[in-house]
């Protein structure tokens, strides 16, 4: 044990020194000039508090948007999850979603990925078929628009940003009765995992994005003054 | 199966130590899980491997959802889909694809089994609408 202490001591102190002196350090010795090593402190900018820094300036109980998660937690890599084993062999051998996501048009909630918006342009290119790459999507493009009860803006719903992903029969006539007034839909079903909360609230944009289904405004809506 | 409260003797495993290191000082990436990331542990463990995790982003920027959802007859619901091994070796489910000629071959056990010990089966990283969910 104490053998190898030894060696192990003097090689710490070694990179210690080598650290501490460093070329401009050793230059400025070697001149001797005071003023020298002076100017280049002066030239150096202030020390500027990156965002991450302002971000956890406050420490404690009262950090400011404690419910919020910020932005530089989105997306974690698989070993820092919470699901995935760190310790799992195949773990380091998974593409991280950020290195994923770094050229996809970016949305406020979900992945924090515009899925329709990255496949318009582009930026993702999923095949339609299995085996075929060429293969291209069926598109119907019809819009139905919903009238709400509520006060909320009437519901148009596009068959065209939908079809780009889905087979007709992926909701047809299983979840939704192809049929003029033969579908009741309610929030509450939703929510609970019904109807469009079959994909919107687990894999497809969640319904904390109003105003992308919630979209026409009713004709007899009172107007701001 | 794994239970920390059955370890009685002094020398604590250096999993229980990592687990414990988890859960106490890295409490912010607990449930961070990638938005539909999915946990199918009905088998896994029990047949001694760890739990599978199947995330849905990594797929759809190669496939459209029908791929799946239509030609290969995956059920959108939780628990609707009995998937084995047995089963994927013999080219249903994800051995579809996973056959070394669409994407790699079923030798690498610890991509897809990748999940911590004790996962629950469901959908995950659904912070905002996640519901009781029949689907």
């Amino acid at each position: 044990m104490r053998t190898v202490t030894i060696p192990f001591l003097f090689a710490v102190t070694l990179l210690a020194v080598t650290l501490c002196v460093t070329p401009s350090q050793t230059q400025a010795a070697a001149a001797g000039v005071g003023a020298d090593a002076k100017a280049t402190e002066a030239s150096q900018p202030p020390p500027v508090a990156t965002p991450e820094q302002a971000a956890t300036k406050a420490k404690g109980a009262n950090t400011f948007n404690r419910l919020m998660k910020p932005k530089s937690e989105r997306n974690p890599a698989q070993a820092a999850d919470g699901i995935h084993d760190p310790d799992n062999p195949g773990t380091p051998q998974l593409q991280p979603p950020k290195e994923a996501f770094s050229s996809l048009a970016t949305s406020n909630a979900g992945n924090y990925i515009n899925w329709v918006q990255s496949l318009k342009t582009n930026a993702v290119s999923p095949r339609y078929d299995r085996l075929d790459p060429n293969a291209e999507a069926l598109i119907l493009d019809l819009d139905i628009v919903r009238e709400v009860k509520g006060s909320m803006p009437d519901v148009v719903y596009p068959h065209d940003r939908h079809t780009a992903w889905l087979d007709c029969s992926n909701c047809h006539p299983d979840i939704f009765i192809p049929e003029k007034g033969k579908n009741t839909i309610s929030m509450a079903q939703i929510l609970m995992g019904q109807k469009c909360g079959v994909c919107h609230g687990k894999v497809a944009f969640p319904v904390s994005e109003c105003r992308l289904c919630h979209s026409k405004p009713k004709a007899t809506a009172a107007k701001p003054k | 199966m794994f239970n920390p409260l059955q370890n009685t003797n002094r020398r604590i495993s250096p999993s229980v130590l990592f687990l414990v290191a988890v859960t106490f000082l890295l409490p912010a990436s607990s449930g961070m899980a990638e938005y539909a990331d999915v946990v199918l542990n009905r088998h896994a463990e029990a047949e001694g491997v760890r739990p599978v995790i199947y995330p849905h982003w990594f797929h759809r920027i190669r496939f459209r959802c029908k791929v799946c959802h239509h030609e290969l007859g995956f059920e959108m619901k939780v628990g609707a889909n009995d998937i084995t091994m047995a089963a994927i070796l013999d080219g249903k489910f994800c051995g579809m694809c996973h056959n070394e000629e669409t994407a790699w071959g079923l030798e690498h056990c610890h991509r897809c089994h990748s999940g911590l010990p004790g996962l629950k089966t469901g959908i995950r990283g659904g912070d905002k609408a996640g519901g009781p969910g029949d689907y």
